[in-house]
């Protein structure tokens, strides 16, 4: 079961976490191919976000393996996730609410990593163009100047979003990116993903449905830290134990 | 030039802020006041150090240090110690049973100079003690916190004890540190008399000296992507480190800077009040030097000044006439501000400094001769820079 | 060490061991209104030491009083005193909660700040209302000499009282907040403000009372205080530190954690001070303390959570 080298963008085998006994995270094995977008869905307390912890390092895994391009994440440190290429967008909108936008994506800006780096770090017209370029994407070109804080709930999730953009990650993980959206944003976001899962691998946690369903290449259920079912959203939804799950309660 | 302009001055409003400084201390103080007061404004401005380095590491790094007195001291006392070897030559100390060494240590039955004290005989070995040791000391501090997530209230409370720690060392090894009283009856730097008027206007215009510059290389910092980081990672650490940094790396940073500059501070006092005493190094002076940027304003590198500069003339002033009614005032001080003025004089100042500049309006109109600044976006005033380099011209 | 006999040694470690005991009874007192206070709303109080201060003054004023009017009465009005005590920096808490501590909860660093100005101002309240001088209540005649069940072995009664006194007040918090319902309240706040809130409880009168709670019980450590030394208006920020450290060691949400904390803590130092002098016995513990904390940040016994 256990391979070596594989095609995989992301390779998450026998991954276990528990908490004073209570397994979070049992036994979970989940593949994620190059340019796949694949959606975790599941219950509240399903152990979703808890995956998402454990794959950028925030938790530590109790036993298993998680392989992100045949590089062993487990014991590296959360910043030598990131960039190892994995970004990560939080559940609540998590950007720098007292500077402007341009300083929250230029903060983000993958070089001046170091401390000596950032001190001397300057703000160069690449750096500029780059920038331009993502706001364009997340559709706050307009708002470059404005302070984080002041954005609306919707511009907060995509500033997020831009943030892990701009440094141009092969994995890109979601915490329910539509969660308090309009219904005119959850259409420009799934535009977004759609537009930005070009060329890498996504990992999204949601519960919107019609939003998974327009998105998703692949659907994962979770369900009490077990994967339930996988495949496409149709085999998924026809599933009798996800309906049990989902409706039997 | 533009760089120079917006990176070391902090733009148009920093750089007349800095000029005003600049001429308070440089200019103003010298002509109105003797060299007494002077030497006590000198002493209060050895303080600022402190107050500057915690509106970096506290004001914009979210790290409270209760424990800047450590630093402050460890620069004081290396010093100091140079000075006091300095002092207690064999001539000076025939009298001795053990002539050469500082006089507390023959009182208490030392007959040897201590292998620590050896170094301080060379000036510039003392120097580089007084840059490198207290920075060492916060580097192996935060470097155990920091890389363990020690933060906030934790971080504070350990430096708090750190401090107590060193203050009774110091008292009890009285053979080895002078104890309680200090280390004391310093004369001469190299043969020079620094008790002298003449010492004291200098030390006090390289105290103003190396403020000035203090602040400016803070301003550097401040305006780099480093300090756009340590905001980033005040308000919302996960982030930052999830966007691929190594977020303990950036406090131990600040931490051994602000370090830097305390020790700075302090080594400054001893060579303008003549002595180092424990009484600098532990928990009341080091809060002290938190309310000093408190006042002042957490997030402003010059209201730290200002503020030290107030909190202490009103301590002067009221310890000699009401010495009751100042811990009172203290007290009040402290709460009134976290409750009322979170950021000082200065957020009192972009409150309320608008009134001020519209009874002066030619200040408004100098200000717009001088620094006329075009409409550009930040953007655009990073990659061109011809327009303001003009304008720098004409300064 | 090599001067004493096996059995001095006994003796020593015995008598040194019980002076620990006092200072333990103490610091525990101090370190359960403390971890109450940090541990359950995350506020860290720095007047804490003139809590104690408050319940020590108290027990003097009352002795005084009782000496002048009712002296009668001396045999049982330190009894009175500590409930007293108890009442006067329990009300004085509520007063500093309601004034200043509500306002800063998000803010604990600058409710560090707040209480630290409080602090001044009650010293100097001190200084003004008793003077500079220290003062010593004068104890009631049972409260005086020693038991001493062999030769060398001398244990002085108000170390026992004060050991007694302890154990009924860690007994009494324990049950408040392990088997009250109001304790049931306080930990729902503790864990989930917004939830609690929400299922009616009134978390700004649980926070008040809670904090309340946690200076009456420094003022009953000030009344416990004074049959151990004489008080003055700096004897509280004396001990703040070390109540500090016994509560982050002791891992600050644990009530368990606290007692072992504190009874290592006074007895490392205890012990220590016999052998070398007292000023390094303190230095060596603390020294050690922050050590340990360096590796194990999080306390002896603090509580695995996701986070």
């Amino acid at each position: 079961m256990v391979s070596n080298n594989t095609d995989f963008t992301l390779a998450v085998e026998d991954l276990t976490v528990s908490f004073d006994g209570f397994k979070a995270v049992d036994n979970l094995t989940l593949y994620l191919d190059r340019n796949e977008l694949h959606v975790v869905i599941g219950p509240n307390g399903a152990g979703k976000t808890t995956v998402l912890d454990l794959i950028c390092g925030k938790t530590k895994s109790t036993s298993g393996s998680i392989k992100f391009l045949n590089k062993e994440l487990t014991n590296m440190a959360e910043h030598e996730i990131v960039r190892a290429g994995v970004g990560r967008k939080f559940q609540t909108p998590s950007i720098y609410e007292n500077l402007s936008v341009l300083e929250n994506l230029e903060v983000s800006y993958p070089h001046g990593r170091g401390v000596f780096g950032s001190i001397m770090f300057k703000r160069t017209s690449e750096v500029i163009e780059k920038i331009h370029q993502i706001a364009d994407q997340i559709m706050l070109r307009d708002e470059l100047e404005t302070e984080a804080g002041l954005l609306s709930h919707g511009q907060k999730q995509w500033l997020e979003i831009g943030m892990l953009l701009i440094q141009d990650p092969q994995l890109l993980m979601l915490d329910e990116p539509v969660a308090g959206m309009s219904v005119r944003e959850r259409e420009q976001t799934a535009e977004l993903l759609n537009k930005i899962s070009q060329g890498r691998s996504v990992l999204v946690i949601e519960h919107d449905m019609d939003f998974v369903e327009r998105i998703a290449d692949k659907v994962t259920v979770l369900h009490q830290g077990k994967i339930l079912a996988a495949g496409n959203m149709k085999e998924v939804q026809a599933d009798p134990k996800v309906i049990e799950v989902y409706l039997g309660h | 030039m533009n760089f120079v302009y917006e990176k070391l001055f902090g733009g148009k409003q920093g750089f007349i802020g800095l000029l005003i400084l600049a001429a308070l201390i440089l200019i103003v103080f010298p002509l109105f006041f003797d060299i007494f007061r002077l030497n006590l404004i000198g002493k209060y401005l050895t303080y600022a150090f402190a107050a500057v380095s915690l509106v970096l590491l506290w004001g914009y790094g979210g790290t409270l240090s209760l424990g800047q007195g450590i630093f402050f001291g460890l620069g004081g006392y290396g010093m100091a110690m140079f000075l006091k070897l300095e002092a207690s030559s064999a001539e000076n100390t025939s009298i001795q049973s053990t002539p050469g060494i500082p006089d507390f240590m023959d009182w208490n039955q030392i007959t040897e100079l201590p292998w620590f004290w050896v170094p301080f005989n060379s000036f510039t070995l003392t120097l580089i003690a007084i840059l490198t040791i207290p920075a060492l000391f916060a580097y192996i501090i935060g470097a155990a916190m920091f890389k363990r997530r020690v933060g906030g209230v934790y971080f504070a409370i350990i430096t708090q004890v750190i401090a107590v720690i060193l203050t009774i060392l110091i008292v009890g090894q009285q053979g080895f540190t002078g104890g309680i009283n200090g280390i004391t009856d310093l004369r001469t730097l190299n043969g020079w008399d620094i008790t002298s008027d003449s010492a004291k206007y200098i030390f006090y215009f390289i105290n103003c000296g190396l403020l000035i510059a203090v602040i400016i290389a803070s301003r550097f910092i401040l305006t780099s992507k480093f300090g756009s980081l340590l905001l980033a990672m005040r308000d919302k650490e996960d982030r930052v480190r999830f966007s691929g940094y190594d977020v303990s790396n950036f406090k131990i940073f600040v931490f051994c800077f602000a370090a830097l500059i305390s020790a700075i501070g302090g080594a400054l006092f001893t060579l303008q009040v003549g002595f180092m005493s424990p009484s600098f190094v532990g928990i009341v002076p080091s809060i002290e030097m938190v309310i000093f940027a408190a006042v002042g304003g957490r997030m402003s590198l010059i209201g730290a000044v200002y503020g030290t500069l107030l909190v202490n003339a009103g301590k002067t002033a009221f310890s000699e006439s009401f010495p009751e009614l100042w811990l009172f005032l203290m007290g009040g001080l402290f709460i009134s501000v976290v409750m009322f003025f979170p950021n000082g004089l200065a957020g009192l100042w972009d409150d309320y400094g608008h009134y001020v500049t519209r009874h002066f309006s030619f200040l408004s109109t100098l200000k717009n001769k001088l620094f006329k600044k075009s409409p550009s976006i930040a953007l655009e005033a990073a990659n061109d820079s011809n327009v303001s380099e003009q304008q720098m011209t004409k300064l | 060490m090599g001067e004493y006999t096996y059995s001095e040694l006994g003796s020593i470690l015995a008598m040194q061991g019980f002076a620990g005991i006092s200072l333990f009874s103490v610091l525990l007192l101090m370190a359960l209104g403390l971890a109450i206070i940090f541990g359950q709303m995350g506020v860290i109080n720095m007047a804490h030491g003139e809590f104690m201060a408050v319940g020590a003054y108290t027990t003097y004023f009352l002795s005084v009083l009782t000496e002048q009017y009712l002296p009668s009465l001396m045999p049982y009005y330190f009894i009175f005193a500590i409930v007293i005590a108890f009442l006067v920096a329990g009300v004085l808490g509520y007063l500093a909660e309601f004034a200043l501590i509500r306002h800063l909860y998000k803010r604990p660093l600058d409710t560090l700040l707040a209480t630290w100005g409080l602090s001044l101002i009650m010293q100097q309240s001190f200084r003004s209302i008793f003077g500079a001088r220290e003062v010593s209540p004068t104890l009631p005649e049972w409260l005086l000499g020693s038991y001493q069940p062999t030769e060398t072995i001398d244990i002085p009664l108000n170390g026992i009282f004060v050991l007694v006194l302890t154990g009924v007040v860690t007994l009494g918090v324990f049950y408040l907040l392990y088997k009250s319902s109001w304790g049931l309240r306080v930990r729902a706040t503790t864990q989930n403000r917004v939830m609690s809130g929400a299922v009616g409880i009134n978390t700004k009168k649980v926070d008040r009372y809670t904090f309340a709670l946690g200076c009456g019980i420094a003022g009953i450590a000030g009344a416990a205080f004074t049959t151990i030394a004489s008080t003055g208006p700096t004897t509280g920020s004396l001990y703040i530190v070390d109540t500090f450290m016994v509560v982050v060691f002791g891992g600050a949400a644990s009530l368990f954690g606290t007692i072992v904390s504190a009874f290592t803590i006074a007895q490392t130092q205890s012990i220590l001070e016999f052998f070398i002098s007292g000023s390094m016995a303190k230095v060596y513990t603390l020294f050690a303390l922050v050590l340990i904390l360096m590796f194990k940040p999080e306390g002896l016994f603090a509580s695995k959570v996701r986070r």
